[in-house]
């Protein structure tokens, strides 16, 4: 455990170092940056005082361990476009983002169990028709699933919002679209170890004792099935925040993706590193609740 | 017709099993009472695992059974749905699969395995339920039930986990047990313990069906024996009649093939093409003369050391961080054209010797010495022009082959050519060294050009042996070069490497689990257990007097013919 | 675990269950496909004769009609004929991604499989903090710092799926390192120099294509979103993912110019996909 400590340490202040060294490559003066870009035209004294209120002036390293410094105490500095303290607005736009996620990954789970184990029981064609659709589910790129979602859902037939505000209704299609594609690599995984743990020798000695098909699925084949899929959610959680980039943008929905792609456009370089640090946080501890889960399904990872 | 209980447990009547247009089963028939252990013995292949999936309606989804007569208990089960089949199963018989350790769900603990077959098939409540539990593990003689019932099969040792899965097939009593394969992943001496617990069984009454590829293991505890072979049962009877007097060839080939007992140099395999040990071999005339067509007599007076280990050591790093020593101040001496023989049961440190032995791995202490030079102590560069006297036989005769290349190409190499030649550009007197070396180990020219991964076993371990052939060895390190063959196949491969040896005067380490095998080659013979030599001669003192406990409690354990 | 690994996972999975030497319809299409596309991308007009960039505002917003399959947009365009020239755009770029990813995997997974385990320890380390900007993050943090254009996309998506091949490659290497063959070569003397240019190398190089194969359908998907959310190619430059984004103000009314674009994304990523694993399971039972 400490050792997962010091290495979820390690990795943050790796992130915090990358990202601030990346920043100093950006060509221009920060402080013109902070000013509305090389557009404005700022009087020298103005730039003058937005380089001493941020240290601009200091050398590198200094500057550097000032930001370490920030980061560790919570304070993710002060954004140049919104002229807000960027730890308060980023973890306002959290909330929003991880129910999405949620919602998008429990559903993604349940799409690709239902897949998986109808075309594990029907049969070839089932299994091919199975293994094609999720391919293509794969396949699919969040703003076109999107973008088709809201021409067939809301604009067609009218029965969804193209507008993801308040309300459960406003989060269906957003949802789906993070959930299908994800479903596509779930349900793939999920599908070939489910008929690789179905032809293993402990489940041939299940249905030797008169286990039913379904108590061969429940008992034991699902549990085997899930191991490979729970070791993916990590980059899971990656492409999901990928995706909430562009479903939050084309849904008009607030949360961290929106707000870090409005920054990428603005260049507003500490929303960014804000939201980069948020997002490693969250990485680190999916990947540790991913262990967790692993070792909850598979206990011969425990008595270790 | 009396109403009493039905003397037959199963009764098999022109049994058919087929995948697709391929027929697996051809028509089989045989019954077996209770109280009574009947073998099913064939080769990889000849349909013994399916015919024993299809008696419990289990041969797979796309399988098409049909039969004559099919009746466990003296009830008919053609025909029946899945749900009857469901409510038979484990109840009126029961299965037990090789190697308890995927046969048992490793997810679970053994004793919510066990009580599977309790839950299903009976209205026991949970407490009772653990207690016939316990009761079971106790029946096969699992040490400490109680503590046991909650690890999973990966906590168990190989006995133990087996023992544990014929306690989950055993679980509601039936009166037919099946047995694929029960003991085919277990070192010797457990395998002898898990015969007798079946024996136990069938002595209790309950009818024993065992399905092996091993005439030897079966011979312990069958009354009686069925040969399969390509689908059909070609010889049933009792089992001393079966073994002592075989009628069908291929039983004959089978039983020929068991090398335990048969002393060193008689041939195994009933080969269509007996090499004529005298004849002088045309590209190996360089070998021949400095090492002679050496016989038995010859050998003992004539004899040199060509390779030695002096008090070998080496440890490995566990993952916690401790050291394992896998291989303890092992010494022996191989003499010039002989065999010497290492045998142990798993762990015992055999491979690790093996990789010493061909300078893999750098002794912790101790040296090799390979004709009389430092091997172990001497560096790479300078080993090297050694290697070609020293060829190295595998187990996993695939493994050792890259891939990418067909026999012609691993051939070629071996010879130290450029293995990039493709057929059209290699030069004429490559391709007579090539067929010249397949000749020698009984391939025809027509594997030249396929990859391994397209070759059968047999074929595949000749290619392995030609290739260590074509450095022109003195000594071949032979590392369980037969485990993973069908019996026959084994007997092909054995013959073959007593010819060469005898031709070419090679000497031979020859490390395996399986003392059958080990006591028809060796000329010496090293017991090896937990990392040490434990004891170590003439192979013929050591099996007809062993010294050390373990190896009598070995050998007493061989699976050999009845006399 | 990257995009990348996930897919070659999914291939190896594929490869071990599926049939060796048929021809599949799924292939067949598949190659098809590829074979449309690379005339698309190579000459355009041979498929399509009109100017992917040609105004005509009298015949804007059509939809799907026998002289324009595909319909026009906003400036009466014809979409069937963008659509086919775009794809020049989205191969290129996705090869040039893909080019650069595998590239920079290819030197940090040599380095840290061959160099020994102080190298490998630390090009992990650093693989391992890369992996926590996920997705398209890394390619985020590199467009803040350069600026968006067709020419950073394509570098940043390569930058962001390098880690991937670096890791794929790196056990690839350890493997074939370890591998029986290896030691075989030994025990038959053959010099380090022999084994790793004769065994080591064409055996962690050949699974290569098949890696590039499904990262090119990655890679034209991930580019196709930065130009939708307008850091990479933009309108009117007949790039499928630009195309998109222009669609999407006349979402409402002209659903196709949406539709089409995205279907050839689609497309060409399935395409790569089935025949990545195609050539996965050949290769492995050839």
């Amino acid at each position: 455990m400490a050792a997962r400590l010091g290495g979820a340490i390690f990795v943050l202040w790796a992130v915090a170092s990358i990202t601030f060294f990346a920043v100093r490559l950006i060509p221009g003066d920060p402080a013109q940056a902070v000013l509305g870009g090389p557009g404005s035209q700022a009087s020298p004294e103005a730039l003058a005082a937005v380089r001493t209120e941020y240290g601009f002036d200091k050398p590198v390293l200094v500057q550097y361990l000032a930001q370490l410094g920030r980061l560790a105490t919570g304070d993710l500095g002060r954004s140049y476009a919104l002229n807000q303290d960027v730890g308060p607005l980023v973890l306002d736009q959290l909330g929003g983002t991880v129910l999405l996620a949620v919602l998008a990954l429990a559903l993604a789970w349940l799409l690709a169990l239902a897949l998986a184990a109808w075309s594990t029981r029907g049969g070839t064609v089932a299994a091919r028709v199975g293994s094609g659709l999720e391919i293509v589910a794969a396949a699919l790129p969040h703003f076109w699933l999107a973008t088709s979602l809201i021409v067939v859902f809301s604009i067609w037939l009218g029965v969804l919002p193209p507008i993801s505000t308040v309300g459960a209704a406003g989060l269906v299609l957003p949802v789906l679209t993070l959930a299908i594609p994800l479903a596509g690599f779930l349900g793939q995984i999920l599908r070939e170890s489910l008929l690789a743990a179905l032809e293993s020798p402990f489940v041939l000695s299940a249905r030797a004792r008169g286990e039913s098909e379904r108590g061969v699925l429940w008992t034991h084949a699902l549990r085997h099935a899930s191991l490979p899929a729970i070791s993916l959610s990590g980059w899971a959680f990656g492409s999901l925040i990928s995706g909430a980039v562009v479903v939050e943008t084309i849904f008009a929905r607030p949360g961290l993706g929106r707000t870090l792609l409005t920054a990428v456009t603005l260049r507003d370089v500490p929303v960014v590193i804000g939201v980069v640090m948020i997002v490693a946080v969250a990485y680190i501890l999916m990947t540790l609740l991913t262990d967790a889960a692993t070792r909850l399904v598979d206990p011969r990872l425990r008595s270790e | 017709m009396t109403m009493t209980e039905p003397a037959a447990a199963l009764t098999v009547h022109n049994l058919r099993v087929g995948f697709g247009a391929d027929p697996v089963v051809r028509g089989v028939s045989f019954e077996i009472a209770r109280g009574e252990c009947l073998a099913i013995v064939g080769e990889s292949g000849s349909g013994k695992s399916v015919t024993a999936r299809s008696l419990l309606g289990l041969a797979g989804a796309n399988a098409r059974v049909g039969a004559d007569q099919l009746e466990l208990g003296g009830q008919t089960v053609l025909g029946l749905t899945d749900r009857a089949w469901r409510a038979r199963r484990g109840k009126d018989v029961g299965l037990v699969l090789q190697d308890a350790l995927v046969s048992l769900d490793p997810l679970r603990p053994i004793g919510r395995e066990i009580a599977d077959s309790l839950r299903l098939h009976t209205t026991l409540g949970a407490a009772a339920r653990a207690r016939r539990v316990l009761e079971l593990l106790d029946a096969v003689g699992l040490p400490e039930p109680a503590t046991q019932v909650q690890k999973l099969s990966g906590q168990l040792s190989g006995g133990e986990r087996q023992r544990a899965l014929i306690a989950a097939a055993i679980a509601l009593d039936p009166p037919l047990l099946i047995a694929d394969e029960p003991t085919t992943a277990l070192d010797v001496t457990v395998q002898a313990q898990i015969l007798a617990l079946l024996e136990h069984i069938t002595r209790a009454g309950t009818a024993v069906l065992l399905i092996s590829h091993d005439l030897a293991v079966v011979s312990r505890i069958a009354h009686r024996v069925a040969v399969m072979h390509d689908g059909r049962m070609i010889e049933t009877g009792r089992t001393e009649q079966v073994l002592g007097a075989p009628r069908h060839e291929q039983t004959q080939r089978m039983v020929a093939a068991i090398p335990a007992d048969k002393p060193r140099g008689t041939r195994l395999s009933l080969s269509t093409r007996p090499r004529d040990a005298a004849s002088p071999v045309s590209a190996d005339s360089t070998v021949l003369a400095n090492s002679t067509v050496l016989d038995d007599s010859t050998v003992s007076a004539a004899s040199t050391v060509v390779l030695e280990a002096i008090g070998l050591s080496k440890s490995y790093r566990r993952p916690d961080g401790s050291r394992h020593l896998a291989v303890d101040d092992v010494s022996f001496a191989l003499q010039r054209g002989s065999t010497l023989g290492i045998v142990g049961e798993s762990g015992s440190g055999k491979t690790t010797t093996a990789r010493l032995l061909l300078a893999l791995l750098p002794p912790d202490r101790g040296a090799v010495r390979v004709f009389g030079e430092p091997w172990s102590a001497a560096s790479e560069k300078t080993r090297r022009g050694l290697r070609p006297g020293v060829g190295a036989i595998y187990q996993d005769a695939l493994g050792s082959f890259d891939p990418r290349w067909n026999v012609a190409e691993i051939l070629t190499d071996a010879l130290g050519l450029s293995p990039g030649l493709r057929q059209r550009r290699r030069a004429p007197q490559t391709t007579a060294r090539l067929l010249t070396l397949l000749d020698e180990v009984g391939l025809a020219a027509a594997v030249l050009t396929r990859r391994p991964l397209e070759l059968s076993g047999g074929q595949r371990q000749r290619v392995g042996i030609a290739r260590a052939l074509a450095g022109r060895p003195e000594i071949l390190i032979c590392d369980e070069p037969v485990s993973s063959l069908d019996v026959s196949v084994q007997a092909q491969v054995l013959d073959l490497l007593d010819d060469l040896q005898r031709e070419r005067g090679l000497s031979l380490i020859f490390i395996s689990h399986d003392l059958g095998v080990v006591q028809h080659v060796s000329d010496e013979i090293a017991v090896m257990r937990a990392g040490r030599v434990v004891e170590s001669g003439p192979a013929a003192r050591v099996f007809a007097a062993p010294q050390h406990p373990y190896s009598v409690q070995l050998l007493a354990a061989v699976p050999r013919l009845p006399a | 675990m990257s995009d990348l690994e996930v897919q070659a996972e999914l291939a190896t999975q594929a490869a071990r269950s599926g049939q060796p030497r048929r021809l599949g319809l799924a292939e067949a299409t598949a190659g098809l496909l590829a074979v449309f596309l690379l005339v698309a991308a190579v000459t355009p007009q041979l498929l399509a004769l009109g100017d992917p960039l040609g105004i005509d505002p009298l015949s804007a917003f059509m939809p799907p009609t026998g002289a324009h399959v595909f319909g026009t947009d906003e400036s009466g365009r014809d979409i069937f004929t963008r659509v086919v020239h775009g794809t020049q755009y989205s191969l290129v770029i996705g090869a040039a991604a893909t080019a650069i990813g595998l590239g920079l995997g290819i030197v940090l997974g040599t380095l840290a499989g061959m160099l020994g385990r102080v190298v490998d320890f630390t090009v992990n380390r650093f693989l391992e903090v890369l992996f926590a900007f996920p997705g398209l993050l890394l390619a985020l943090l590199f467009i803040v710092i350069f600026g968006p254009g067709v020419a950073t996309a394509t570098i940043a998506v390569g930058l962001s799926t390098a880690p991937g091949y670096a890791r794929i490659i790196r056990a690839q290497l350890i493997t074939v390192r370890s591998a029986a063959f290896v030691e075989a070569a030994t025990v038959l003397g053959r010099t380090r120099w022999q084994i790793l240019l004769r065994h080591i190398l064409p055996n962690t190089l050949a699974p290569l294509l098949v890696l590039a194969t499904l990262g090119i359908g990655q890679a034209i998907v991930w580019a196709a979103t930065l130009s939708y959310l307008g850091l990479g190619a933009e309108p009117p430059t007949a790039e499928w993912g630009a195309m998109l984004s222009a669609g999407r103000t006349y979402i409402t009314s002209a659903w196709w110019m949406s539709f089409f674009p995205g279907l050839f994304i689609v497309l060409t990523a399935v395409t790569a996909t089935v025949l990545g694993r195609s050539i996965d399971r050949r290769m492995r039972h050839a």
